[in-house]
């Protein structure tokens, strides 16, 4: 079969390929929603909000409070990390999920929570990393969002949480489903101290964070088209077997259904947050 | 099952005696009988202590085991239903009512699941709507008005997922439950009968004491919606449940829980009187512990109990 066999050597690449690729893997991002081309240090500038439609892309835990704070900050409770009190493992152990994450996005669980300025008004701020296991809430996620809400009340402090999980973490069983009970019963006396609490719901919030301090807020508001509710689309469309109409569980339908004060844009948001603190306090 | 073949063991030793007793009485002296009978009812008790959490899943959802509505007939007097939360509907998932335990005015609020396909169908599995959780409150709400304890009974799949009860704030009206029970100037008593699932039970299951039946489960998410997640097979559900860590014993080890009720032997299915006269003596010690607390006492014992559930690691370094 020599027709088909190369006699003379193949021919001699003259770099090696690696070199002449122009390396594109990463650098640029179809938006979800308008199918445009975005250049990844274009969305980045724009605090992940896509230039061409406006779409919200999730933005980090850190990125939120770079949004919302005018400076620096002071993070509490850094080191606060899950035990793994119920030895779960299910294709992986969840230790070696929480070193992944821990590692891989440099914090000790889904949160973090810190006291600095917006708009020159102290505050106390917790965000929610989706990254970190689904944003999912466990023992320490429900502990330091407590503490927070303890320090707010101890300082006098407003309270903004920016929400992004997927509920309440499973490979914590009952244990995270109890800290509902505790950041909703912390949320009671942050209430009776009349302590301002702003929730912000970003894309997704479901499950056991929007059935406790998600919708808790004196304000509730969202980003446009997040993902909000209790159960999760495809549990509700298991349980009635019928596709979910257009827009359900969105922020606008939310809005609709008189469940949020207002959906607010991720440009707009720190200023929208200082108004409502200025016509809490001031 | 080595389960199963161990309980039909007990039974024929059980049915072995019966027998002996009645053909040869004078000649077994009374109490080498006793001895026997006395050795099956350890077996049994060492059988029931020994079941695995998705054997105790099963007995949990068993449709014969005792509901809110029986618990209600057995151990309250003068109950007196109450209905709708002003807004929108009455939500037959959830009973709520007033009534008296051992003499004393009380609140009684508990999800119902229906036992054959046409009660079940009317009460909506026991799955509650915001209605049935804002019923509750507001029941919740009368009796903090009048000074009067409320009782709850948790026995639910969970809240009900489905586009009517999003559109009317599942999870907002859940999560007000849970602030609002934080700070209700008076005792609550819980008491997971069956299934206690997720938020849907929690909603009416913050309190000063949670107790649970020995075979009832309380789990932030079902067995089967576990394994479906994990291992995308509904079927792995008893490889989940014992991962969850959802029986009795194991959330009292964890400290979730307060107390253990015991059922009657083979489970509270088979003997609802029995089961209630179980419940009756550890609803009633609390209730008297719980009503000398002073309101302030109650509450920020309430605030602590909650409080301390979790653990985690304080200063651990973050690779």
């Amino acid at each position: 079969m020599a027709w088909f066999k190369r006699e003379k050597k193949p021919i001699e690449q003259p770099t090696p390929p690696d070199e002449r690729r122009v390396r594109t893997e990463g650098l640029w991002i179809k938006c979800d929603s308008c199918r445009a081309i975005v250049w990844k240090k274009d969305l980045e500038n724009n605090w992940q909000v896509c230039p061409k439609c406006q779409h919200h892309f999730k933005l980090g835990a850190t990125r939120r409070l770079e949004l919302l704070f005018d400076g620096g900050w002071l993070e509490q409770d850094a080191h606060l990390t899950s035990t793994d009190p119920l030895g779960f493992v299910d294709t992986k152990p969840y230790v070696t999920r929480l070193k992944e994450a821990q590692k891989k996005l440099g914090m000790g669980d889904a949160i973090i929570t810190a006291e600095g300025f917006l708009n020159s008004r102290p505050l106390i701020c917790c965000s929610m990393e989706f990254g970190f296991i689904g944003g999912s809430m466990g023992a320490v996620v429900g502990e330091k969002v407590t503490r927070a809400i303890e320090l707010a009340m101890e300082k006098k402090l407003p309270l903004v949480i920016v929400s992004c999980s997927g509920g309440a973490r499973m490979m914590e069983g009952t244990i995270s489903l109890m800290q509902l009970a505790k950041v909703s019963a912390a949320l009671a006396r942050l209430d009776e101290a009349r302590v301002p609490y702003i929730s912000v719901l970003t894309d997704p919030t479901t499950g056991g964070v929007t059935a406790s301090y998600a919708m808790l807020g004196d304000l509730n508001i969202a980003e446009p088209g997040a993902l909000i509710g209790f159960a999760g689309p495809r549990v509700i469309e298991q349980t009635i077997r019928q596709k979910l109409p257009e827009g359900f569980q969105t922020a606008e339908f939310l809005l609709q259904h008189g469940f949020l004060d207002a959906v607010v844009p991720r440009k707009d948001l720190k200023t929208y947050i200082a108004n409502a603190l200025d016509l809490f306090l001031a | 099952m080595d389960h199963k073949r161990r309980k039909r063991e007990i039974e024929q030793l059980e049915k072995k005696v019966e027998d002996l007793r009645r053909l040869a009485s004078p000649q077994i002296p009374e109490a080498e009988l006793e001895r026997v009978r006395a050795e099956i009812n350890f077996l049994k008790r060492d059988f029931h202590a020994h079941l695995d959490a998705w054997q105790r899943t099963q007995l949990a959802r068993h449709p014969q085991r005792p509901s809110t509505l029986d618990y209600i007939r057995l151990l309250f007097a003068d109950f007196t239903e109450i209905h709708g939360d002003r807004a929108f509907a009455d939500d037959p998932a959830m009973v709520t009512g007033m009534a008296r335990f051992h003499g004393r005015p009380v609140a009684v609020i508990g999800q119902q699941k229906g036992r054959d396909t046409k009660q079940k169908l009317a009460r909506n599995f026991g799955m509650s709507k915001p209605e049935g959780y804002r019923k509750a409150l507001r029941v919740m709400k009368i009796a903090g008005k009048f000074g009067r304890p409320i009782f709850t009974f948790v026995d639910t799949p969970g809240a009900y997922p489905g586009i009517d009860a999003e559109e009317r704030g599942q999870a907002e009206a859940i999560a007000r439950n849970l602030r609002e029970m934080a700070r209700l100037p008076v005792p609550i008593i819980v008491t997971i009968t069956g299934e206690g699932g997720s938020g849907g039970a929690l909603a009416i299951a913050v309190g000063d004491t949670v107790n649970m039946l020995e075979n009832s489960i309380y789990s932030v998410i079902s067995p089967e919606g576990c394994a479906s997640i994990i291992w995308r097979d509904a079927s792995k559900a008893e490889q989940a449940a014992a991962a969850l860590k959802i029986s009795a014993p194991d959330l009292l080890e964890l400290g979730l829980i307060d107390e253990i009720v015991p059922e009657p032997d083979g489970g509270a299915h088979l003997n609802h009187e029995a089961t209630a006269q179980l419940l009756d003596p550890v609803l009633e010690r609390w209730l008297k512990e719980l009503v000398r607390l002073p309101t302030p006492e109650l509450l920020d014992r309430r605030y602590e109990k909650y409080r301390r559930m979790g653990q985690f690691m304080e200063q651990a370094a973050i690779p």
